[in-house]
C-alpha cells in the first residue's frame, strides 16, 4: 500500500517537473543566444584591460628590445626605433598599437625579423593545441573516472589507493615530473622518445601530455570523489534507489550528472592551467608551440610577440569560461539562463 | 573513548548546546578530531622538521651554502667529505642548499600567503557585509580578475622588474586573493544574517567594527583551511617561476632553481634532482594533507 502511494506520487512528481522542464527549455533557448551575446560583449573590455595593463607593464620597464651590448651607430639605433615608432611617446604607440590590433594585425616580431606575430603564434598553433587539448581530454575523463570509482567504494582501499595517487598529482608539479617521465621512459627504459616533436608523431605525444595532465587528473578526481559523496546522499539517489533501479543505471544515469557541475565549473580554470603548464612542459620537451615562445620573447622584450601570446591566451581562456558557464547552466536547472 | 566522542558527536548534531555540556568549544573539538587523522599529524611533524632544517640549515652542515669546491665538482653523496646529498655543477654542498632552498620557498609561502590573506579577508568581508550594489561591483572585479591570464601577468612582471624577491611575494599574494574574496563573501553572508550581528547593529556598533569583531572571528575556519591549501599552491607557483628563471637569483637559491639545474643534468648527476624533488614533493604533500585534516576537522556536516 505504501509503496503503490509513493509510486504514484512519483509518478506525479516526474510529469509535473517534466512540463516545467519542457516550458523553461523554450524560454532558455531563446535567451540562451541573448546571453551568451552579453557575455561575448563583455568578453571584449576584459580583453581590452588585459591588453592595457600588459602594454603598459612592458613600456615603463627599464630596458629596450634592442639594448645590445655593443652600441649602435646613433643614427642606425635612430633608425631601427623609428621603423617601430619606438621614438615616439608611449600612449601614441599605444594607439598606434590598438588601431592595428582592430586590424587583426599584430606586428612583427622584434626578434625573428622576417615573421610577423600572427605567423609565429599560427606555427605554434597545431602542436599547442594537440598536447592542450589531448591533456584536457584525458583528465576529464580519466579524472571523472577514478573520482566515481574512490566515491564509491568511499573509504575503502580502493578510495584510498586512488585518493593517495591523486594526492601525488598534486604534490609533485608537473616540471618536476616531466624530467622524471623523460628520464625514466626515455633514457633508462628507451620506450619513447627523451624529447623532441616529430611532427606530431604519437610516440612524442604521450610524455608532454601525461605530465600536462597528471595534475589535472589528479584535482578532477579530487572534485569529482567530493561532489559525487555528496550527491549519493542526496533525496533523489535514495529515491532511485528505492524504486530498484541497478546500482550501476543509479550511479551512471543519476549520479554522475549531478556529480560533475563542480568538474565541469572546473574546466575554465583547467584550461587556464594547462595553457600556463604548456610553456613549461613545451620547453622541457623542445616542443614547437605558443607556449615556448613566451619566455623567451619577454627575456628578450619583444613586445609584440609577448603581446601576441598574452592576447591569444586571454581570448582562449575568456572563450572556455564563457563555454563552461553554458554548459554548466544546461547542466543544472536552477542555474539555467533566463529561468 | 572513542565511543563516548562518536556519541558526543552524535548529540551535537541534534542539540548545539549539548556540545556545551560536554565543555568543548567548536576549536577543542576540531583540534580533537585532527589529532585523530593519522596523515595530517604525520605532516605536521615531517613540516616541522624541515622548517627547523631550514631556520638551523647554517650550523646542520660544515659547508657555507656559496663555497666552491674545486676538487668536489658534481659528485655523488659523499658522506666522508660531509656531502650528504652530493655537489652541484659548480662544486657547492647540495644539502645545505637545499635547506636554503628550503628557507626561500617556505618563506615565500608564508609571506605571500599573508598578502593574499589579508587582501581576500578584508575584501570578501566589507563586500559581503555591505551587499547591494557595492558588493556587486567588487565581485564583478574579482570575476574580471579571475578571467585574466596572471601568471602571464607574473612572468612579464619578474622579466622586467628583475629577480626581486619581495616583488615575489606581493606578486603572488596578489595572485591568490581572489578565491579568498569568494570564500570570504560567501560566509559573510551567511554570518551577516546571525542575531548576534543584528544584536551588535542595533546596539549601535560602527559597521567597520562589527565587520572585524563580529564578522571575521566567526568565518576564520574557511579561512584558515583555503590558508593552508594556499601556501603549497605559492610555494609551487615561486618554483615554477624559479625553475624558469625568473625566481631567486645566485648564489641564493630555491627548490624551483634547484630542479631546474637538476633536471639539465638528470642522466649524470640525478640526486641534484632527486633531493630537491623530494623536498619540494614532501612539503606540498605535508600543507596538503594538513588542510584536507583540517578541513575535516573543521566541516560541521561531518561530525
Amino acid at each position: 500500500m505504501a509503496g503503490a502511494s509513493s509510486k504514484l506520487s512519483c509518478a506525479t512528481d516526474g510529469h509535473e517537473t517534466y512540463n516545467e522542464e519542457g516550458s523553461q527549455k523554450e524560454r532558455a533557448n531563446s535567451s540562451m543566444f541573448s546571453y551568451i551575446l552579453k557575455r561575448l560583449l563583455t568578453a571584449i573590455p576584459t580583453l581590452f584591460i588585459i591588453i592595457t595593463i600588459a602594454f603598459f607593464m612592458m613600456r615603463i620597464a627599464p630596458g629596450g628590445p634592442f639594448d645590445q651590448e655593443r652600441q649602435l651607430p646613433p643614427e642606425i639605433e635612430a633608425n631601427i626605433l623609428k621603423a617601430y615608432d619606438l621614438d615616439k611617446p608611449v600612449y601614441e604607440q599605444y594607439f598606434i598599437y590598438i588601431s592595428k590590433l582592430l586590424q587583426f594585425d599584430f606586428g612583427p616580431s622584434y626578434k625573428f625579423r622576417d615573421f610577423s606575430v600572427t605567423e609565429l603564434i599560427l606555427s605554434g598553433l597545431p602542436a599547442s593545441f594537440q598536447i592542450g587539448g589531448l591533456s584536457i581530454l584525458l583528465a576529464t575523463f580519466i579524472g571523472i573516472g577514478l573520482g566515481t570509482l574512490a566515491a564509491l567504494y568511499q573509504n575503502q582501499k580502493t578510495d584510498y589507493a586512488i585518493m593517495g595517487v591523486a594526492m601525488t598529482g598534486i604534490a609533485i608539479p608537473n616540471f618536476v615530473a616531466a624530467p622524471i617521465l623523460s628520464l625514466v621512459f626515455g633514457v633508462y627504459l628507451a620506450w619513447l622518445p627523451v624529447a623532441g616533436w616529430g611532427d606530431g608523431a604519437a610516440r612524442n605525444l604521450v610524455l608532454p601530455v601525461i605530465s600536462l595532465a597528471l595534475p589535472q587528473i589528479a584535482y578532477i578526481a579530487r572534485l569529482t570523489r567530493g561532489s559525487m559523496i555528496e550527491v549519493l546522499h542526496s533525496n533523489y539517489i535514495r529515491t532511485a534507489r528505492a524504486k530498484g533501479i541497478r546500482e550501476r543505471l543509479v550511479v551512471v544515469r543519476h549520479g554522475i550528472k549531478g556529480a560533475l557541475l563542480p568538474v565541469v565549473s572546473y574546466l575554465g580554470p583547467a584550461v587556464a592551467a594547462v595553457t600556463t603548464g604548456s610553456v613549461v612542459i613545451e620547453s622541457i620537451y623542445d616542443i614547437p608551440g605558443v607556449g615556448r615562445y613566451f619566455v623567451n620573447a619577454a627575456l628578450n622584450r619583444d613586445y609584440p610577440l609577448v603581446m601576441g601570446v598574452v592576447i591569444f591566451y586571454a581570448t582562449l581562456i575568456l572563450m572556455m569560461n564563457l563555454i563552461v558557464d553554458v554548459i554548466y547552466s544546461f547542466l543544472d536547472p536552477k542555474l539555467r539562463v533566463g529561468a | 573513548m572513542s565511543n563516548a566522542l562518536n556519541m558526543n558527536d552524535k548529540l551535537a548534531s541534534f542539540n548545539d548546546d549539548s556540545a556545551e555540556v560536554a565543555g568543548r568549544s567548536l576549536w577543542q573539538d576540531a583540534r580533537i578530531r585532527l589529532m585523530r587523522n593519522k596523515a595530517a599529524v604525520v605532516s605536521m611533524v615531517i613540516l616541522s622538521i624541515i622548517t627547523l632544517m631550514a631556520i638551523l640549515a647554517p650550523w646542520l652542515s660544515a659547508h657555507p651554502f656559496d663555497e666552491v669546491y674545486w676538487d668536489f665538482i658534481q659528485v655523488p653523496p659523499n658522506f666522508a667529505e660531509g656531502f650528504w646529498f652530493g655537489t652541484d655543477e659548480n662544486g657547492r654542498d647540495l644539502f645545505v642548499r637545499t635547506l636554503y632552498g628550503a628557507r626561500v620557498s617556505l618563506m615565500v609561502g608564508l609571506v605571500a600567503t599573508t598578502v593574499s590573506l589579508v587582501i581576500g579577508v578584508v575584501y570578501g568581508a566589507v563586500a559581503g557585509y555591505m551587499g547591494g550594489r557595492v558588493d556587486n561591483l567588487m565581485m564583478r572585479f574579482v570575476d574580471i580578475l579571475y578571467s585574466l591570464p596572471f601568471m602571464f601577468f607574473v612572468i612579464i612582471l619578474m622579466v622586467i622588474f628583475g629577480r626581486n624577491i619581495y616583488l615575489i611575494f606581493v606578486a603572488l599574494g596578489a595572485v591568490e586573493w581572489l578565491t579568498m574574496a569568494r570564500i570570504v563573501r560567501g560566509q559573510t553572508l551567511a554570518v551577516k544574517k546571525k542575531e548576534f550581528v543584528e544584536a551588535a547593529h542595533a546596539s549601535g556598533v560602527s559597521t567597520t567594527k562589527i565587520i572585524f569583531r563580529h564578522i571575521i572571528p566567526n568565518i576564520l575556519g574557511p579561512v584558515i583551511v583555503y590558508m593552508t591549501l594556499t601556501i603549497p599552491q605559492v610555494i609551487l607557483t615561486e618554483s615554477f617561476l624559479s625553475f624558469l628563471g625568473l625566481g631567486v637569483q645566485e648564489p641564493l637559491t630555491s627548490w624551483g632553481v634547484l630542479i631546474s639545474e637538476g633536471s639539465k643534468v638528470m642522466e649524470s648527476a640525478p640526486w641534484m634532482l632527486a633531493f630537491p624533488a623530494t623536498f619540494l614533493a614532501l612539503t606540498l604533500f605535508c600543507f596538503n594533507f594538513i588542510g584536507d585534516g583540517l578541513r575535516d576537522a573543521l566541516d560541521p556536516k561531518d561530525r
